[in-house]
């Protein structure tokens, strides 16, 4: 394990563990009443979502254009990091949104741009673990399009009228819940970098295992 | 540069016009398609009305992914591809020149598909031709722009049939909603034309994304 | 060059677009009267918290899954290097 794991998972974790003190904290919201709660975790893995989708992009784009192994590492892993609080963002939605707008699920911009760029993210995947030679070029490909999609998603509930509440909501929040809402945030960003540098050592390991294999056969 | 775009198009065209192969494949598999639908979708004898945009859209993007796969898999069998990327060519014209191609067969199938529609759902769709065409257009070079980036990079890939669909459906998604909306609007007793308006101005804004992209990255994506 | 061509065609687009948005989404009724929560009927009334404790629940489990299934994967392949390495050490 690496010299920066264990005190950077130490804080991510004491904070995490803190962050529910704060959320119980945090006065009710007038119409959602208890439900809403899930808003402080749900809005910082949306933000890591959509961040992780612009990592992936901006890695692959360098890759692309510029070779270099790390770049291909780094999005491998921001892809892999994309699904997953891709994942808690569709999971956690729902089960707010049964209760806030009686149903599971609505076909509205947000979510539905949402949910595609999730499969962006699954594709790319798929494409690097089945692709077989060439795949990694083919998945950087797809995530420069993918990025693409990261700022419609954020804009399109400004632009259109959706279900969804607007990105007006943050600016706009009472003290109480905002000092809930940043400090998930920043377990969250902590928890980003903390999984993505843990990934990326993976995919080194990973390389370094396939030189060791390569020099074993001259 | 728009000449070599011109010569790769002509290219296309004249092979494809010899056999005709992938033309009527295309057209019998969107035929196809858009019967199967309305024959799941039937009740009691009737087809459902709103039913005709979708299928419409989806014959669309399926048999244009069929097509994409067949055009690309005879550059493969012939080596055609590897030989036109060794060309002294601008790469970009390269991509242009194939994306008409596709354009060009896939609005060829189009002209049978919207009577088809037309006439088995009742749909107005004829009662405005331009925007349409106009829906169609868009729609059809936004699809074509991705499919012939992502089918070209995958002429080389492993199972590159099952992974056309796996890399261009979930990226297609906003042309495919696009168009179905548009389609929808003009089916519509009074027609809306601010709304197609919205909906083209949609499609066209993505087809500027989508083939910008696509002329930035296809040269790295083809080079080995 | 291109990159800004691309860009200012990309954030002119959300502007091509600005015809009046049209109404896609189905609004849930409007309150015109405010009803105790008691007054509902029994299936109206949706608890939150089982809601609420899934939903933190899944993040949890979630992220934790995660952590193992790298740490496995780490050490997995850490576990070959080391064998490989042993395996070279020894042939030179």
């Amino acid at each position: 394990m690496p010299k920066w794991f264990v005190p950077l998972a130490a804080v991510t974790a004491l904070m995490f563990a803190g962050s529910p003190f704060l959320i119980a904290n945090a006065p009710y919201e007038a119409t959602m009443g208890l439900v809403q709660k899930i808003f402080y975790y749900h809005l910082p893995s949306a933000w890591v979502f959509l961040l992780s989708a612009i990592v992936c992009g901006i890695a692959s784009a360098r890759f692309l254009f510029g070779g270099s192994p790390r770049q291909d590492r780094l999005a491998y892993a921001a892809a892999e990091l994309t699904v997953l609080f891709g994942a808690i963002v569709l999971v956690t939605g729902p089960l707010w949104a049964r209760k806030a707008w009686g149903v599971w699920w609505q076909w509205d911009v947000r979510l539905t741009s949402s949910l595609m760029g999730w499969m962006v993210a699954w594709a790319y995947l798929l494409v690097r673990k089945y692709g077989g030679p060439g795949s990694d070029k083919l998945a950087a490909g797809l995530a420069l399009f993918g990025m693409a999609n990261v700022p419609f998603v954020y804009i399109s509930v400004n632009y259109w009228r959706t279900i969804h509440p607007a990105t007006s909501v943050v600016p706009t929040l009472p003290v109480d819940m905002g000092v809930a809402l940043w400090f998930a945030v920043g377990c969250f960003l902590l928890l980003f970098v903390l999984l993505l540098r843990l990934r990326v050592y993976l995919e080194e390991q990973r390389a370094r295992l396939d030189a060791l294999y390569l020099s074993l056969d001259e | 540069m728009i000449r070599t775009a011109w010569l790769v198009l002509k290219k296309d065209l004249t092979v494809e016009v010899r056999s005709l192969e992938i033309a009527y494949t295309t057209l019998f598999f969107a035929v196809s398609c858009v019967l199967f639908f309305a024959f799941a979708l039937v009740k009691e004898g009737k087809a459902p009305e709103d039913g005709a945009a979708g299928i419409l859209w989806i014959a669309i993007a399926f048999g244009g992914t069929l097509a994409l796969g067949r055009a690309f898999e005879r550059e493969r069998q012939s080596e055609t591809l590897r030989a036109l990327l060794m060309a002294p060519a601008a790469r970009p014209a390269i991509y242009v020149g194939k994306l008409l191609g596709i354009v060009a067969l896939l609005a060829a199938a189009e002209v049978v598909l919207v009577p088809l529609v037309a006439f088995l759902f009742q749909a107005p769709l004829l009662s405005h031709p331009f925007w349409l065409a106009a829906v169609l257009l868009s729609g059809t070079i936004g699809f074509a722009a991705v499919g012939t980036l992502f089918s070209a990079m995958l002429v080389r890939a492993r199972s590159r049939d099952v992974l056309l669909p796996v890399l261009l459906y979930p990226i297609t998604v906003p042309v495919i909603i696009a168009g179905v909306r548009a389609t929808a609007a003009l089916l519509q007793p009074d027609v809306e034309l601010a709304l197609v308006r919205f909906w083209v101005a949609l499609l066209i804004a993505l087809d500027v994304v989508f083939v910008t992209l696509a002329l930035w990255t296809f040269e790295p994506l083809m080079t080995d | 060059m291109r990159v800004l061509v691309f860009l200012f065609l990309f954030l002119s687009s959300p502007a091509m677009a600005q015809q009046p948005a049209p109404d896609q989404s189905q609004q849930p009724k409007q309150t015109d009267e405010f009803v105790p929560i008691s007054q509902l009927p029994a299936q109206d009334q949706l608890p939150a918290a089982p809601l609420l404790v899934t939903a933190y629940a899944f993040v949890w489990v979630v992220l934790f899954a995660y952590v193992v299934s790298v740490g496995r994967r780490l050490t997995k392949v850490q576990n070959e290097v080391e064998r490989l390495e042993s395996d070279i050490a020894k042939r030179t």
